[in-house]
């Protein structure tokens, strides 16, 4: 009895796998930030149209990686190719890889300094100094400049960052070297940096916790991580001077005043963007997409859910704290999407 | 039952005067002329797996090799001696974190081998039935824990405690000597050490009780009949069972080498060289485990590679050297 069992189940797992087979299904892999949002879209898309996407949240490495080499049908990355990166792949699928921003996230500026509650204000050369480790105190004249009616106390700054490599980090640096020369020439952009001074948490979790934990400490985290758990963040000065804090509004602000002078392929970074509203530490994060496909249903799929996601789908991320993108960039981004081609021909 | 040659040409005497024999005439003679099938089948596939687990080492080596090629061109042995590790730049130097990896496992196998040993002389040699079985399920249990939930039992417990209780109070008292030294973060070298010693604890105490158990009951009647106190007799007992304790001990260590996620929460994960145990540091497996995800350039994932495979070679000097020791100990052993 209990064979028979067995044995009818294991059949109506490899009948049912075999007819989830059957539909067309899309494979993607790469970044972990926007996963979230992500499976959102996918479910949503699969009950609306019945087309199954199987993301894995591998790392933006992976996913670039993966797109180059042509393991998948779509990559996600928090920081964009480089030249060398998309030669390379140009060279080995035979096509042009494009990005397409899907939302928008924010890094926010976490900190515990005893006596000092609400309402920090830093700017980027203050926060570059900081993390560089030449502001040690936090009763720096620097920062008391910023902030003459916080009562800011004569103790050490623990500095603390992203022990893991993340987008959280590409955004955070790639500020960083915007807004510090000092910064760009002895740190400089990536996932993953060669930290002037600091203690190194694992994960958004990882450097919450130790801000949470140890006094007088500064760190980063997404701002989305930061509006879930509650964590007290900086307001930043943006390029304009005002001191802004971070909302999905100054968010998108931000995306917006870079809008006007954005380059065609959309790989661009926003952070330190004008606009007096605008949040200073934001950034896209974007799909890959092979720009000439050879399987006509896929790219004819992933086309429409592109559409899809770029309209209806904005409507999910504030829910899940990501930023919309606006309008400006959303058109952009269909004009790149419209240029999609299988083998060579327009796709309908 | 394995039939060895002899045996077959004792059966068969005039292969006696065939001279040289090729493996594969050895190979057919055997499944002819053996009895039985089933045990010639046997040995076989067990031979095979056998096989299969050294070919296993050997592929894995050779592919980590062949993964770490660009990075080992470029950096060479420089890999070893520099102390920077710059994915921007694109300079890779594995020393603060070997050294990370290798201070912190020691210093927790320092800390934890003593207790170890004394909770495995307890259990096999001088506890009561009773609390025998509820104190080894405990030890044993120990083992069995998830190490994510070390490290946040570590990030949550260990080291406030470490922060406003123990360094200040070492620093106080020790601050005279350099390993004491610096500001109480709680996150760094210490925490590390002391999780880590938490967690080869159960190991190492589990595998000495056992090697202890094992040791012939005659030697302590012995010991006690010619009037030796509890002491001598579990001194002779722990003389016949320490080549034994050195291979758990060795286990630890390995257990310790290779731990990543415990250790990455709590030790502060920066790449630097200081003799203060106040300081953050950083361990190999962290590391990959770390920045693996987002490595996107080639140069970068080859010196992540790099790095595993270093890993791995330490792994297999630290065990060649535990046998070695055994191997000796045994030696002595009988030739006294």
């Amino acid at each position: 009895m209990k064979f028979q069992k067995i044995i009818s189940a294991l059949f109506l797992t490899v009948t049912f796998s075999m007819l989830t087979h059957a539909q067309l299904q899309l494979n993607g892999a790469g970044a972990t930030f926007p996963a979230v949002i992500y499976s959102k879209w996918f479910d949503q898309y699969k009950n609306a149209t019945g087309v199954q996407f199987n993301y894995q949240a591998i790392g933006s490495g992976g996913g670039i990686r993966q797109i180059a080499e042509g393991t998948v049908d779509f990559g996600a990355t928090d920081g964009p190719m480089t030249d060398k990166q998309l030669a390379e792949a140009k060279s080995k699928q035979g096509t042009d890889i494009l990005h397409i921003p899907t939302v928008m996230g924010a890094v926010v500026v976490c900190y515990n300094v005893p006596g000092v509650g609400k309402g920090l204000n830093l700017s980027g050369e203050v926060l570059a100094d900081i993390f560089l480790g030449k502001i040690i105190y936090w009763n720096d004249a620097k920062i008391k400049k910023d902030n003459p009616k916080l009562n800011l106390p004569n103790k050490p700054i623990v500095v603390t960052h992203r022990s893991d490599g993340s987008g959280t980090s590409f955004i955070f640096t790639d500020y960083l070297s915007k807004v510090s020369k000092n910064w760009s020439s002895k740190v400089g952009t990536g996932t993953s940096v060669n930290w002037p001074v600091g203690l190194g948490g694992k994960g958004n979790d990882g450097v919450a916790g130790l801000v949470k934990q140890t006094e007088g400490s500064i760190g980063y985290v997404e701002l989305a991580y930061a509006v879930q758990n509650k964590i007290l963040y900086a307001n930043m000065k943006n390029k304009a001077g005002n001191f802004v804090e971070a909302t999905f509004q100054s968010v998108s602000a931000a995306a917006e005043g870079a809008a006007k002078n954005m380059p065609a392929d959309l790989r661009v970074s926003i952070t330190d963007a004008a606009g007096k509203d605008s949040y200073p530490i934001s950034g896209f994060t974007w799909l890959l997409i092979y720009k000439n496909m050879k399987n006509e249903a896929k790219a004819k799929a992933l086309v429409n859910f592109l559409k899809w996601a770029e309209t209806k789908g904005q409507a999910y991320a504030t829910d899940l704290f990501y930023a919309p993108l606006p309008k400006a960039v959303v058109k952009l981004c269909e004009k790149n999407i419209s240029s999609i081609t299988v083998n060579g021909q327009k796709i309908k | 039952m394995v039939i060895s040659e002899n045996q077959i040409n004792n059966e068969n005497p005039e292969y006696k005067k065939q001279k040289p024999v090729s493996p594969t005439v050895v190979f057919f003679r055997k499944l002819f002329f053996t009895q039985n099938l089933g045990d010639f089948f046997f040995e076989r596939l067990t031979l095979l797996f056998a096989v299969l687990v050294f070919l296993l080492v050997m592929l894995m080596g050779y592919e980590m090799y062949q993964g770490s090629k660009i990075s080992i061109d470029k950096f060479g042995w420089s890999f070893l001696s520099n102390s920077v590790w710059d994915p921007v730049q694109e300079i890779y130097g594995a020393l603060p974190i070997i050294y990370g990896t290798i201070v912190s496992s020691f210093l927790a196998l320092v800390l934890s081998v003593p207790l170890s040993i004394g909770i495995a002389i307890f259990l096999s040699e001088l506890a009561p039935d009773w609390l025998e079985k509820p104190l080894s399920f405990l030890v044993e249990l120990l083992a069995g824990i998830p190490s994510v939930v070390y490290g946040l039992w570590g990030i949550f417990v260990l080291v406030p405690w470490i922060r406003t209780d123990v360094e200040p109070f070492l620093s106080e008292h020790l601050g005279f000597l350099p390993f004491f030294r610096g500001a109480p973060y709680g996150f760094g070298m210490l925490a590390a050490v002391l999780i880590l010693a938490i967690m080869v604890l159960p190991i190492v105490s589990a595998i000495s009780r056992d090697i202890l158990r094992s040791v012939p009951q005659s030697q302590r009647e012995a010991a006690l009949a010619l009037g030796a106190t509890r002491w001598q007799s579990t001194k002779i007992v722990l003389k016949d069972a320490r080549s034994g304790i050195l291979g758990a001990t060795m286990l630890g260590l390995g257990r310790a080498v290779g731990e990543t996620m415990a250790v990455t929460m709590v030790i502060g994960n920066r790449a630097m060289i200081s003799p203060s145990l106040f300081d953050p540091s950083y361990t190999m497996a962290s590391v990959i485990a770390n920045e693996f995800t987002e490595a996107s350039s080639e140069m970068y994932l080859s010196a992540l590679i790099q790095l595993a495979l270093v890993l791995f070679i330490i792994t297999i000097i630290i065990n060649a050297f535990a046998k070695l020791l055994v191997w000796s100990m045994e030696r002595k052993l009988k030739t006294r």
